[in-house]
């Protein structure tokens, strides 16, 4: 819908995109408010990152960040910066040179900062000092996957502009102690049950919680999909048009749960058999496909 | 059914820890439900909420800080019945020249230009929107006027075209695939421009009515010429139609 997020016309940016990795994308708080018109949330899917570059720069938390999928980006600064990679953890290197990964780095004019693949987890953010700016839509320079709103995916040779940076010199605030958690060997995922549990047999409940699931591999910024046992349905059919909510464990035709990250559809006619908790998508975001997954019932 | 009297029954779902799926029995009563939520909100005696968005015959409130009481008041509330006269219509010319006119006479028994006469004889509301930003799953039109979905989807429906499905009509904001039966196509209208403001023409509770044109783009004689029979508009509970 919205093009790139740099008018052909305007001055070219400092921020050169060297190697856009999988799939990488301008993420920030996304667009909430908006569900109504049938504009999905989106946003970054691991919001504690994403907000955590954001403090180690001294930014505004509106301020947007790229989010990368599992093979990290490399990017040029045509301008001296100050910046940090969060997120999945990674090999960082800055003209080659290993640098810390969760530390904001001084990044001299020409330089070249690179966010190798993952080494484990999926999503790696790497922020600037004053953000990166693209023309906003709704508020947000979020790149949306399903509605197409946001600057599009970056692709080599992409050239962006960073945002107004905060005087202070980020550098100089006091550093926070990098989080680095250690890889989980499984996804837990509380759900708590509804709106539309009665919809499918206690055997398709308990399959729900007791079922061995896999992250599937064809997951996306829309939904966490998973393989492993079906559902078993109480009825069969659509339920006329209803709200879909973030966290929303809707069950489609096959019986496999997809659960609906930032860039979920609004509306949809699928039951939805529970709901994970906000707080426990951002480990979704990061799970890798493979891993195991287990739902428990949410206090 | 139960009499004009009687309070709808008013079904409170949980979504998770801080939303709620309010379900109402009618289409009509989920959208007056919608605009007493959404006059709460203005008045500011709705509880703060990330979003409410109306669906076919339900409500969603997502973003509530405490779920619990809302949903022990709302069963409770008086939710006075829809107001069809606020506000203008938003106005939609259109050239009834869809790839499914055709198919779509043949399902209501009349001729194609009939198709349009029909179709341009009712007044509309967004009852929700989805599937694109943008995208008014329009109603009005009744028993007698259902169209099932394309057995196939095309691959790629033209932006401005005029779809119907099930009970409903919608406008593709943006050309993509799409699955409706395509009577039309919506003359000088951009549905979704996220430059304007507001972004959408049409949001849940706005009132429509589409105005034939010819291939010029001139107006097609009167839309509400008595000849034309009159879309079986369903009868609404408790006298709420408001007079003309």
């Amino acid at each position: 819908m919205t093009p790139a997020g740099v008018p052909a016309d305007a001055p070219v940016g400092a921020l050169e995109v060297v190697r856009a990795g999988a799939l990488s994308t301008v993420q920030d708080l996304g667009r909430p408010g908006h569900a109504h018109l049938g504009v999905p949330r989106s946003g970054a899917l691991d919001q504690p990152a994403h907000g955590l570059a954001n403090r180690l720069l001294g930014n505004p938390e509106g301020a947007a960040t790229l989010e990368t999928t599992l093979t990290g980006c490399a990017v040029r600064s045509h301008l001296p910066t100050v910046a940090v990679v969060t997120g999945a953890p990674c090999p960082v290197t800055l003209d080659g040179r290993p640098a810390p990964w969760g530390e904001p780095l001084r990044l001299p004019a020409g330089s070249v900062l690179e966010a190798g693949a993952a080494t484990y987890g999926l999503r790696t953010y790497v922020g600037f000092a004053g953000g990166v700016d693209t023309a906003p839509v709704l508020g947000s320079r979020a790149t949306d996957l399903l509605s197409g709103l946001g600057p599009a995916p970056l692709r080599d040779g992409d050239r962006l502009s960073f945002g107004t940076r905060r005087r202070r010199d980020p550098l100089a605030t006091s550093p926070i102690p990098s989080p680095c958690p250690a890889p989980p060997r499984e996804l837990v995922l509380p759900v708590v049950p509804g709106p539309r549990a009665d919809w499918f047999t206690p055997a398709g409940w308990r399959t729900l919680r007791t079922g061995d699931y896999r992250v599937s591999p064809a997951g996306n910024r829309v939904g966490l999909r998973l393989e492993g046992p079906t559902l078993e349905r109480a009825y069969d059919g659509e339920l006329p048009s209803e709200g879909m909510a973030l966290g929303a464990v809707q069950v489609p035709p096959a019986g496999l749960p997809v659960v609906f990250l930032a860039d979920h559809p609004v509306t949809g006619g699928y039951p939805v058999i529970g709901v994970v908790p906000e707080e426990a998508l951002p480990a979704a975001a990061q799970a890798v496909p493979g891993t195991p997954v287990r739902f428990v019932p949410a206090d | 059914m139960t009499g004009p009297s009687a309070v709808p029954p008013v079904t409170v779902l949980p979504v998770g820890g801080h939303g709620l799926l309010v379900e109402l029995p009618t289409a009509e009563a989920a959208e007056a439900l919608h605009a007493e939520l959404l006059r709460r909100r203005r008045t500011g005696t709705l509880p703060p909420v990330r979003e409410i968005v109306p669906g076919a015959r339900t409500v969603l409130l997502e973003g509530l800080a405490e779920p619990r009481r809302l949903a022990e008041e709302l069963p409770h509330w008086r939710v006075p019945p829809l107001s069809r006269t606020g506000g203008t219509a938003v106005r939609i010319p259109v050239r009834y020249d869809g790839p499914d006119l055709a198919e779509v006479a043949a399902l209501w028994g009349l001729s194609e230009q009939e198709v349009g006469a029909v179709h341009a004889s009712a007044e509309y509301r967004v009852a929700f929107c989805g599937f694109a930003p943008g995208f008014g799953y329009l109603t009005v039109l009744g028993a007698g006027y259902e169209v099932p979905r394309r057995a196939s989807p095309r691959t790629r429906v033209p932006a401005g075209a005029v779809g119907l499905a099930g009970a409903y009509t919608g406008i593709y904001p943006r050309s993509s695939p799409g699955g409706w039966q395509l009577i039309g196509t919506a003359v000088d209208t951009v549905l979704w421009d996220p430059e304007r403001t507001p972004a959408a023409l049409l949001e849940p509770g706005t009132r429509v009515r589409f105005e034939p044109v010819d291939s010029a783009g001139t107006p097609i004689g009167d839309s509400a010429d008595p000849d034309i029979p009159d879309p079986d508009i369903p009868d609404t509970p408790s006298g709420s139609r408001e007079p003309r």
